[in-house]
């Protein structure tokens, strides 16, 4: 019996990697199942598996990305199959989105989407999830094999153990052509919202394009990424990839300047593991300061200004 | 296949108002829902986003007939009256008790039938994930037991040699994909995918367009089927205890205010920036 761990990280296992291994090992501590892990980035994160408490790590060769989802999905549901994987955890992402339920679905299992926590109760793992945009949680149970989204910052990484395990090399079965990747627009500029430290994000507060242009030299100036609620990239000021909430990215900084975002409980599923939330709105009773730090009540354009001209002063 | 377009179907869910503040949201523990009559029920946000995508297809020619379907109880109607408003050509309603909270494997099941006995649907659209349960698997299980295509989080299609040509917001880039039909895409939001308003005149006449309503029981599943078809268990459900501990930052201007947060993160050491 297994817990099985897949990545798609390439040269090391990055921070989601590790917190899913980290993840996988207390799981498997607590039903009494070995931890393996799957990389379908490279060969480097599958070597690196063993110094964080995997027995076994497979990397699953192919040109994935050309088929969309579909090579990756048919190699995990067959390692899974194979290694009768009781639990399956992915990051979860844009792309587990679509993997994880058609797993669940090929092993005959269910999915747990967005987890952000586990206990096990009678050797039955439970899961804790958000639900109504992160208005409340909830607590479930699901038909095994299970195959998890693990909400990025929610779990523990894995401490490095010093252990190394040999690397099976496997390649994924053909792609029957249903999907083919046609072409990938570049990734938008600015700094990965999941790594950034500091993270600016903007709201309808924050009134049009200009005033995002504005926060792009504020980020900067503080070496941090450009986020935004939903409210502002529905109203096209900002690219869809900068959308910070339970159906965009979900982040961890150490500080997260809130400008001009209500709160809406979509947009806070996506900044519970931020240290900080620093909340600028002009109305006080606005929710987003009920998860906030410090807040400042001032119309959030005056405040950006006022930041850009004393951190170029700094300069 | 020129002139010819296709029959799409476009799944919807009735949801509560998704807008409802934190401080009016409530559970009842006994039930694990939010008590009736808590807020509006609506068409959800990415079932809107869904409903757009495929009125898109129609206006480019690729869909030339488009039927709405829900799966939930009475209340769902007005989900396929906002859907026939836009003109869809014909609304389906499943209609559950409004006490059975179906889990995505038994949503799927009764939509896979409903789409089954719908003449000639090869196209799908589905919201990413319905915004009260937040499961976000049903289009994917539907998809997987009719053994059609899966596409993820798409918000822009068209047709090209047969195929649907999709863009999707993909882990790091959008992606470009060409999709073999029959298929089915669940739809992410995107400012191209605001649902358009239904002109006086058509949502005057959707209110007398016809509305099929079959039961499970009519298609072919008995409520030992569904039950059976069940795989995920909610154990609890709670609203989870915000403390307030917001420290305001105040101050004579703008300019005062930055550098007391400025200096108040560094005291933190939560910013590490020159002073």
């Amino acid at each position: 019996m297994m817990i099985l761990a897949a990545t798609w990280d390439a040269e090391r296992l990055g921070p989601a990697s590790r917190e899913l291994l980290g993840a996988a090992a207390r799981l498997g501590a607590a039903l009494g199942a070995d931890v393996a892990l799957a990389s379908l980035g490279g060969a480097g994160a599958a070597e690196e598996a063993g110094g964080y408490g995997a027995t076994q790590a497979f990397v699953i060769e192919g040109d994935h990305a050309a088929s969309g989802n579909e090579s990756a999905l048919a190699a995990l549901a067959e390692l899974a199959g194979e290694l009768e994987a009781r639990v399956v955890l992915l990051p979860a992402d844009e792309r587990t989105a679509e993997v994880a339920p058609r797993l669940a679905e090929r092993l005959g299992g269910a999915a747990v989407m967005h987890a952000t926590g586990i206990d096990v109760t009678d050797g039955r793992p439970i899961w804790t999830k958000p639900v109504f945009g992160g208005k409340a949680l909830a607590a479930v149970a699901a038909s095994e094999p299970v195959v998890a989204t693990l909400r990025r910052g929610a779990f523990e990484a894995a401490e490095a153990t010093g252990g190394t395990t040999a690397v099976s090399t496997r390649t994924a079965p053909a792609a029957d052509g249903a999907v083919e990747l046609v072409g990938t627009d570049a990734p938008a500029a600015g700094n990965k919202l999941e790594d950034a430290k500091v993270i600016v994000a903007g709201g309808a507060g924050i009134g049009n394009g200009d005033g995002f242009a504005e926060l792009d030299e504020l980020a900067r100036l503080l070496g941090g990424a450009v986020g935004a609620s939903l409210a502002a990239v529905d109203a096209g000021w900002v690219p869809p990839d900068r959308q910070v909430g339970l159906t965009g990215k979900v982040v961890s900084p150490d500080v997260y300047f809130a400008l001009g975002i209500s709160g809406a409980s979509q947009h806070l599923a996506g900044i519970g593991g931020a240290k900080a939330v620093v909340a600028v709105n002009t109305d006080p009773d606005a929710p987003i300061f009920a998860r906030a730090r410090l807040g400042v009540v001032m119309d959030c354009r005056a405040f950006v200004a006022a930041m850009l001209d004393r951190l170029r002063n700094a300069q | 296949m020129l002139g010819l377009g296709m029959h799409a179907v476009v799944l919807l869910k009735q949801i509560l108002d998704w807008e409802l503040p934190p401080s009016r949201f409530r559970i009842d523990s006994e039930t694990r829902r939010p008590p009736d009559g808590l807020g509006p029920t609506l068409l959800g946000p990415f079932e809107q986003n869904a409903l757009e995508l495929a009125l898109q297809l129609r206006d480019a020619g690729v869909v030339d007939r488009l039927t709405a379907l829900v799966v939930g109880p009475a209340d769902s109607a007005d989900s396929l009256r906002k859907a026939l408003a836009v003109r869809a050509d014909e609304a389906v309603h499943v209609e559950v008790g409004s006490a059975e909270a179906l889990d995505p494997s038994q949503t799927a099941e009764l939509l896979l039938a409903a789409i089954r006995r719908l003449d000639g649907a090869e196209l799908v659209l589905a919201g990413r994930q319905a915004g009260d349960w937040d499961h976000g698997q049903v289009g994917y299980l539907v998809a997987e037991r009719l053994g059609w295509t899966a596409v993820g989080l798409v918000w822009h299609a068209e047709r090209s040699d047969g195929r649907i040509l999709v863009q999707r917001t993909g882990s790091g880039a959008d992606e470009r994909l060409a999709v073999r039909l029959p298929a089915v895409l669940t739809v992410t939001s995107h400012p191209s995918l605001q649902l358009r308003m239904g002109s006086v005149m058509d949502r005057m006449a959707a209110n007398k367009k016809p509305i099929t309503r079959w039961t499970p029981d009519e298609l072919g599943l008995a409520p030992e089927q569904i039950a059976a078809a069940r795989r995920i268990e909610l154990t609890k459900v709670w609203v989870p205890e915000v403390e307030r501990a917001c420290e305001l930052i105040e101050g004579e201007d703008a300019a005062a205010v930055a550098t007391r947060l400025l200096g108040r993160l560094e005291e933190l050491k939560l910013l590490t920036r020159p002073a």
